[in-house]
């Protein structure tokens, strides 16, 4: 082992190690952000194969695919296997890759614990992928497992879920106080934190929410073990608990997490529309205060989520106009990105497109959600339909969207070649249409009644459904069109420049494409 | 802010065994705990479990010793120490959370759920549920006293527990002294104020111990015994194990000083476990306050 210098010298002449050894050992902060970003892209399509045959079995009433049991296993997975391992993973990957660029660091702060974060991942979910195949079949009691669904009438597969969610909870607290110590710590001289770029500014206040909340999911999920195996009554009245109690901690957890997997978009498509429009970003510092004060007032609205289990009228007035509150904030960012545009010499290249589909379309389940949040009209609203096309919204043409025009944003700075740009194009109208015509159906329905999580529907909802389904499978279906882009901006050498986009600004696009192996070894000064 | 140059570690094999040795753990005690109560209990997957919790241990110390060297070696700037520093303080900050969950879960069930439960409020409807049920705290007698048998009594806070209180705030001045001994590099007095850390720390839980051996087969204070023992065990028992994994750790800290591993500018291990022993020690004082007192 040399001096520090030598270190950094042999460093820059070594370029990755040879065979699987390279992404099992890897303390790169670049080959660990493509990892994360394959894994997430396995995850979307695995998930998205179970929304499939949920819409499937859904195109008519009755029941024709699957027994009811199984219907259920497959909302659950779906909606586990997307909020864990689609969208939080992919997240952290961006993160992986430009934070680093964006700061001008050399890596992240502490590069095992990074490859640790990620390695955890793919075996947490093949333990739970594998619950489908166990006795009594996989968790069948939706992503948000209350109790006692979730306890006394638990499939035994229920232990294993809790396991993959410690490992989960384990690799997401340590991914985020990397990304924590490597801002606060890493950045380049005269890159104060004020000259941040905003996608490096949501993701600090993401970290501080999961490193906050992560560890209440664990606490929830403990005492669900307890309750099912050794026999404690945290969710049991009999013994003085309290089923409410499970959805409180729960939802505690559960609103920061739905922040976490908004925040970070809202960076990304701050760094794109500026690129796009040509102008610089319509009142920055507005834009981080705004997001901070979203991340704080998410610990204080999660009873909105559970408007109806029976609080007393003070705490559904509070939750009630604290959940609007976040309108506030939520709005200055819409008008700021509306501002940015606003006599910009604009271009509508695919990750533009898929910004500019992501303030529209997410506005919209940000409205929807205002409407949610009004306690009355809530007891209305309460598990149906309208619910999930509310957060399908937020959560499709708001965060998936966001890590497509991500992925389209960066993918020259990462593989040097450009994308298909006709392709991109067809990709990003197919989901948009595909997209519009799955969720916003779901609006009517919910109004006119229609429960979620049942495999079966009245007559009255199955000229929407048909609508629905035959949406899904075209938003499906286009991703292939994701997966062809990629590989084939992969394979294909169309190469590009440095600053590849030319209105793009920051020390990403000071570097070569594809960024080498090794960046800022020596820090760059930023003026 | 950067200096000129960075420390980037080489590949690592650790971490990759660590995740599969956390996997053995959980699949192994996802199979042994589902087997509880069945005839048969699954020797595969204790099996499992043990194993992959033996080679944890064995990896933590691998990676460990590889990072003591690196720091020895000189390898690490001021820099990567604030890393360091941030990384701990950010892994407390986790930990502070994951107390609060089970903190948050006694105030609900104390100030709200338990009272609703007795037909206080307007909501409160639920004693129809259970008619003559009444609302008290520490709750002795609850609902359903058949399933979940309240206990007979409860721990008094002024005797086992006001001694661990005692116990645990001296060992945090006794962490402290060998701190300031490091500072002025006087060995023997770092080693014996640790030393003293350490039996301290090891005599808490020996006592605490033996208040659940008491609470078990003298008091009927069980996991059974309804939400009081349940929040009751929860806490403690929690905060038991972080204070038998903070002893581990200044166990390691104490040799690391004899083999003169510190010096009065850089020591940021022995930081590290100084801060998360004082940790350790607050979340005692809440629960001294809200489990045993109050």
């Amino acid at each position: 082992m040399g001096t520090l210098e030598q270190t950094v010298e042999t460093e820059e002449h070594h370029g990755p190690a040879r065979g699987i050894t390279r992404w099992l050992y890897t303390t790169n902060h670049k080959d660990i952000g493509t990892m994360y970003l394959w894994f997430s892209l396995i995850m979307f399509l695995l998930g998205g194969c179970m929304a499939l045959s949920i819409r499937a079995e859904l195109f008519q009433p009755g029941l024709q695919l699957m027994a009811p049991n199984f219907f259920n296993q497959m909302t659950t997975m779906h909606g586990l296997i997307m909020v864990f391992g689609a969208v939080m993973p992919a997240f952290v990957g961006l993160a992986n890759w430009m934070v680093p660029l964006m700061i001008g660091a050399p890596d992240m702060a502490l590069p095992r614990m990074n490859n640790w974060s990620f390695w955890i991942l793919p075996f947490a979910f093949s333990m739970m992928v594998s619950t489908l195949f166990m006795e009594g079949g996989a968790p069948n009691f939706g992503w948000t497992f209350y109790a006692p669904l979730s306890t006394t009438y638990a499939p035994p597969s229920v232990t294993f879920f809790i396991f993959a969610v410690h490992m989960m909870g384990i690799s997401s607290i340590m991914g985020a106080i990397n990304i924590i110590a490597t801002i606060l710590n890493l950045r380049a001289p005269g890159m104060t934190m004020m000259k941040l770029p905003l996608f490096v500014w949501t993701w600090l206040i993401t970290a501080f929410l999961l490193i906050a909340v992560m560890p209440v999911l664990a606490g929830v999920v403990t005492m669900m073990l307890m309750d099912i195996h050794f026999g404690t009554s945290f969710f049991n009245a009999a013994g003085g608990g309290d089923p409410v109690l499970f959805q409180h901690v729960f939802w505690f957890f559960g609103h920061p997490e739905v922040y976490i997997m908004i925040l970070p978009a809202f960076g990304i498509v701050s760094q794109i529309i500026p690129t796009f429009a040509r102008k610089k970003l319509f009142g920055y510092a507005s834009m981080v205060y705004a997001t901070a004060s979203i991340a704080f007032l998410s610990f204080i609205v999660w009873a909105h989520h559970m408007f109806t289990v029976g609080m007393p009228l003070a705490g559904e007035l509070f939750f009630m106009f604290s959940t609007m509150l976040i309108a506030v904030p939520t709005g200055v960012k819409v008008f700021n990105w509306v501002a940015t545009m606003f006599r910009g010499s604009m271009t509508f290249e695919t990750p533009m497109l898929f910004a500019l589909a992501f303030v529209v379309l997410f506005t919209i389940g940000g409205f929807s959600g205002l409407m949610l949040a009004i306690a009355p009209a809530d007891f209305q609203y309460h598990d149906t339909y309208f619910v999930v096309a509310h957060f399908h919204y937020v959560l499709v043409p708001g965060a998936v969207f966001s890590i497509m025009a991500g992925v389209y944003y960066w993918l020259p700075k990462w593989t040097g070649n450009m994308y298909h740009e006709g392709m991109g194009k067809l990709h990003f109208w197919l989901s948009f249409i595909g997209v519009n015509i799955t969720f916003f159906p779901m609006h009517f329905v919910g109004l006119a009644g229609m429960p979620r999580r049942i495999p079966d529907y009245a007559l009255q909802f199955a000229d929407f459904n048909a609508v629905a389904s035959v949406g899904a499978f075209i938003f499906g279906l286009s991703q292939l069109l994701l997966v062809y882009n990629v590989i084939q901006c992969i394979r294909v050498k169309r190469h590009t420049t440095a600053q590849v986009w030319e209105g793009a600004e920051g020390l990403e696009w000071t570097v070569p494409s594809p960024a080498p192996y090794h960046t800022f070894a020596q820090p760059p000064l930023v003026k | 802010m950067s200096t000129q140059s960075y420390y980037v570690p080489h590949q690592s094999r650790w971490p990759i065994l660590a995740s599969l040795s956390l996997f053995l753990m959980a699949i192994g005690a996802g199979g042994y705990i589902n087997s509880l109560g069945k005839e048969e209990v699954s020797g595969f997957s204790g099996f499992s479990l043990l194993i992959g919790a033996l080679f944890l241990a064995a990896i933590l110390v691998g990676w460990f010793r590889n990072v003591i060297k690196e720091s020895m070696a000189g390898m690490y700037s001021d820099q990567m120490d604030k890393s360091f520093r941030w990384g701990m303080s950010w892994f407390i900050f986790s930990e502070v959370m994951f107390f609060a969950a089970f903190f948050g879960a006694l105030f609900y069930v104390r100030n709200l759920a338990v009272p609703w439960l007795g037909g206080e409020g307007e909501k409160g409807i639920s004693n129809m549920l259970w008619q003559g049920f009444e609302a008290q705290w520490p709750l002795m007698s609850t609902p359903d006293m058949e399933t979940f048998p309240g206990p007979k009594e409860i721990i008094d806070p002024w005797h086992i527990p006001l001694l661990n209180t005692v116990l645990l705030l001296s060992s945090s001045v006794t962490v402290t002294l060998a701190h300031h001994a490091l500072r002025k590099n006087k060995r023997d007095a770092i080693v014996i104020w640790l030393a003293a850390t350490i039996l301290l720390g090891a005599v808490f839980v020996y006592f605490q111990a033996e208040e659940y051996v008491v609470a078990y087969e003298e008091l009927g204070l069980t996991l059974h015994a309804g939400i009081y023992g349940a929040t009751f065990f929860i806490l403690t028992g929690f905060h038991g194990l972080h204070v038998t994994l903070g002893t581990f750790m200044l166990l390691v800290i104490w040799v690391r000083v004899m083999r003169g591993h510190f010096n009065p500018d850089h020591h940021f291990g022995f930081e590290a476990v100084s801060w998360y022993w004082h940790f350790v020690d607050v979340v005692w004082v809440g629960l001294f306050l809200f489990v045993y007192i109050l």
